[in-house]
């Protein structure tokens, strides 16, 4: 089955931070997708130019409805624009789902350790809100890594407080004034109270820029986690 | 007159001779992996070929440096949308580990340190297509990107360059490898844009 480039109208745009926004598009024909997942959007330039990125689903399947999280990455060709000029009600393309591999299933029953580094929480993002959606009662931890609070994606999604979703905060440069862990990068120790919940075969979910992957892959092989386990997603 | 996208303009257009068609050139070098790096040190490393009827040809990391090596410059594409011009390897020609290898089969399975898998056509690695290589740029090639040593054929989507690569074998039937199971194509030639089941 082939995957097909499709119109894509943006419906809504949502900040989520100073440079992070959430895009909400509608795409006629869309075949839906599995948390996880991620899209390429594709723009036209009027001399016929064309670019392409990937960007990764923030939502579950919902019809036509397809929401992407898009930072803006400083003199990028594509996120700029994505980020702050395309205008609400125009189109892009769009083609997709793409990735069969660093996604949740929903009906999967055993507990889950998603850990993010900023951005690295979009797809993360979608497994936590397909699992609140679905019947699942394996219990899902999030180990999401910022710079401080104002950088934080999906706060309300995210927050402390759902029963089914047990979140441990990692700020890496300012914490909130109250906060017990000082500021500073994800440690073995961070991953060891996260891991303690799961069994020794339950999946781990890693996504953020490479030097956290490869830093969070590191110390979970370390804590005796089997590589075989641990699924990446890496940004640049 | 474009639909889509208004007031978008892009960068300056380049390079279209070397970029295959939905790509865009990088000068960085991006990492993609499915799980963990795995490290693998050179003293209990070893790199074999295996035949279709059992027969093991096997090479220490030693035996591997004292094979004849060369440098080659290349253009790699990435299935996710990147390219990068002019990446200077070092490493031995997979012409070399075949030499002495004695095989009807049509197709390889390229298995890495860490479990992933990919499969290509056996004329695919040979008459200097391919390479084995631990040297990116001067340097020992990094675990992340591969090292201590992976496959280099620049003229697929680089999925096929295996990272952590520990062996070959061959096969007559071809066999699907990792993402070739869920999703990405069978091929994976950038200048047809074969990325995905269907292209």
């Amino acid at each position: 089955m082939a995957v097909v480039w499709r119109r894509a109208r943006l419906v809504e745009r949502v900040p989520q931070n100073a440079t992070a926004r959430t895009l909400v598009f509608t795409v006629p024909g869309w075949p839906g997708h599995l948390p996880g997942q991620h899209v390429d959007v594709r723009l036209t330039a009027d001399d016929g130019y064309q670019a392409v990125r990937s960007y990764s689903l923030a939502a579950p399947a919902d019809g036509n409805r397809v929401e992407l999280g898009v930072q803006a990455v400083p003199d990028g060709e594509v996120s700029p624009y994505l980020a702050d000029a395309l205008p609400v009600g125009s189109e892009v393309e769009v083609r997709g789902p793409l990735g069969n591999w660093f996604v949740w299933r929903p009906g999967r029953t055993e507990p889950v350790l998603l850990v993010g580094g900023g951005s690295g929480v979009v797809p993360l993002t979608a497994m936590v809100r397909a699992h609140r959606q679905s019947l699942s009662r394996g219990a899902f931890h999030l180990l999401y890594s910022v710079r401080s609070a104002d950088d934080a994606w999906y706060r309300e999604d995210l927050a402390d407080g759902h029963p089914d979703l047990d979140v441990r905060l990692v700020y890496t440069r300012k914490a909130p004034p109250g906060t017990a862990r000082a500021p500073g990068r994800v440690t073995a120790a961070d991953l060891a109270e996260a891991t303690a919940g799961l069994l020794p075969a339950s999946p781990v979910y890693v996504c953020g820029p490479t030097g956290f992957v490869e830093a969070v892959g590191d110390l979970l092989t370390g804590l005796g986690r089997d590589p075989a386990t641990i699924r990446t997603e890496r940004f640049g | 007159m474009n639909s889509f996208s208004p007031g978008f303009q892009g960068r300056a257009r380049q390079v279209a001779d070397k970029l295959p068609p939905g790509q865009y050139p990088t000068e960085s070098f991006p990492v993609l992996s499915a799980g963990p790096t795995p490290k693998v040190p050179v003293e209990s490393w070893q790199f074999t070929v295996t035949t279709e009827t059992g027969r093991t040809h096997a090479w220490t990391w030693d035996q591997m440096m004292a094979l004849p090596q060369q440098e080659t410059v290349q253009d790699i594409h990435c299935v996710t949308r990147w390219s990068k011009f002019d990446t200077r390897w070092r490493g031995v020609s997979l012409d070399t580990f075949f030499e002495d290898v004695e095989t009807a089969a049509d197709y390889v399975v390229v298995s890495s340190y860490g479990g992933y898998t990919t499969n290509l056509p056996l004329e695919d690695l040979l008459d200097g297509q391919a390479w084995l290589v631990h040297t990116f740029d001067d340097f020992p090639l990094s675990p992340e990107h591969g090292g201590p040593a992976r496959l280099l054929v620049p003229h697929l989507y680089f999925w096929k360059s295996a990272k952590w690569v520990q062996g070959i074998q061959l096969t007559d039937e071809d066999e699907p490898g990792f993402w070739e199971s869920v999703g990405y194509h069978n091929y994976g030639d950038p200048w047809r844009e074969q990325r995905n089941w269907g292209d």
